[in-house]
């Protein structure tokens, strides 16, 4: 199924969960946080979070800036 | 004001020995960002929140592994943000990423040629990020009566441009700055605007509780060595305050002695 991730359309296996996307993108080590259709998943929740076809997603870090 | 005692610098109930705030912009790269932060001394430095990048190296070190928050007090920013609440979601994945930690500098800029604070969206944004219980450290123009207004709403910290961000021209309204630090409560630290050490002076003589600065560090020709100078401008301000200055006059009063010349 495609999902949006970043402005970005991806596809991914269908029921996958936040954690499993986020392993995809080989972020599992990274300090990230998510919003999922515009609202904050807690790190707690990545796990039971399943994506669903058409869901958009941004996902952040922390950069230089001043 | 004469005190022989500095108090600490305070900011939502956490004391710091530093009253330099630098940033991580503009940087070569991390380790010489770490360099200018060790050389420095600052406790607090500056972060922006942005989307990772899909194509991510794997193994490539991302900041907050040099600079970490174990260490260093992390401050997210807002930047980039010209409305509250695009300031506002940035802040909450802020907080979510530093799990939980609640600290931010708010900034919502007004207009990208002079990056000027849109004052009406900033106290917009501020009034919603400290009823969701952040503690907000707001940029905002040299208005007094804006100062006052986002310490009323609840911001542990306000932070005067000195001039605009990156601009280096120094504290451009010394007078300005003065009257916010006559009415203010919570610790007024300038932002933006420093180019050069006697500029951090000239805002902690002024009575400042703090100056941050990026610009000023990551772009000199040597980043480390400015960063060291940069550190003893604050303390040589401070210390310049607290011994209360000698009055300007407009004519000389001699320091020798008239009495007693032999010619």
């Amino acid at each position: 199924m495609d999902v949006k991730v970043n402005g970005e359309t991806l596809s991914v296996p269908k029921d996958s969960s936040l954690t499993q996307l986020i392993e995809l993108l080989s972020l599992g080590n990274n300090r990230i946080a998510v919003e999922l259709n515009q609202e904050i998943v807690p790190r707690s929740e990545y796990d039971l979070l399943q994506l669903r076809e058409g869901d958009s997603l941004e996902i952040v870090q922390a950069i230089g800036g001043g | 004001m004469i005190q022989t005692q500095d108090k600490t610098l305070s900011i939502a109930g956490k004391t710091y020995q530093s009253r330099l705030i630098i940033g991580s912009g503009k940087y070569q790269d991390f380790q010489q960002n770490l360099s200018a932060l060790q050389a420095s001394g600052a406790e607090i430095i500056t972060v922006a929140i942005r989307r990772v990048n899909m194509g991510q190296h794997e193994g490539e070190p991302s900041l907050l592994e040099v600079i970490s928050p174990e260490e260093y007090t992390i401050l997210p920013n807002t930047a980039g943000c010209y409305n509250a609440d695009d300031a506002v979601r940035t802040c909450r994945m802020a907080r979510e990423l530093l799990d939980g930690h609640k600290l931010v500098k708010l900034e919502v800029l007004g207009d990208q040629k002079t990056l000027y604070p849109n004052v009406t969206e900033t106290l917009i944004a501020a009034e919603k990020l400290v009823a969701e219980d952040f503690d907000v450290m707001v940029y905002t123009s040299d208005d007094p009566l804006v100062a006052r207004r986002l310490e009323e709403i609840g911001c542990v910290a306000v932070m005067p441009l000195g001039a605009p961000i990156g601009s280096g021209l120094g504290i451009r309204n010394p007078y300005n700055i003065r009257m916010i630090l006559e009415n203010a409560k919570v610790p007024i630290i300038v932002d933006a605007g420093v180019g050069t050490a006697s500029d951090a002076a000239i805002a902690m003589e002024l009575g400042c509780d703090g100056v941050l600065m990026n610009t000023a560090i990551a772009e000199a020709g040597n980043p480390v060595l400015m960063a060291a100078a940069m550190k003893k401008a604050v303390e040589a301000g401070r210390e310049a305050f607290l011994s209360g200055r000698m009055p300007r006059r407009l004519y000389a009063s001699a320091s020798s002695p008239i009495d007693g010349t032999f010619f």
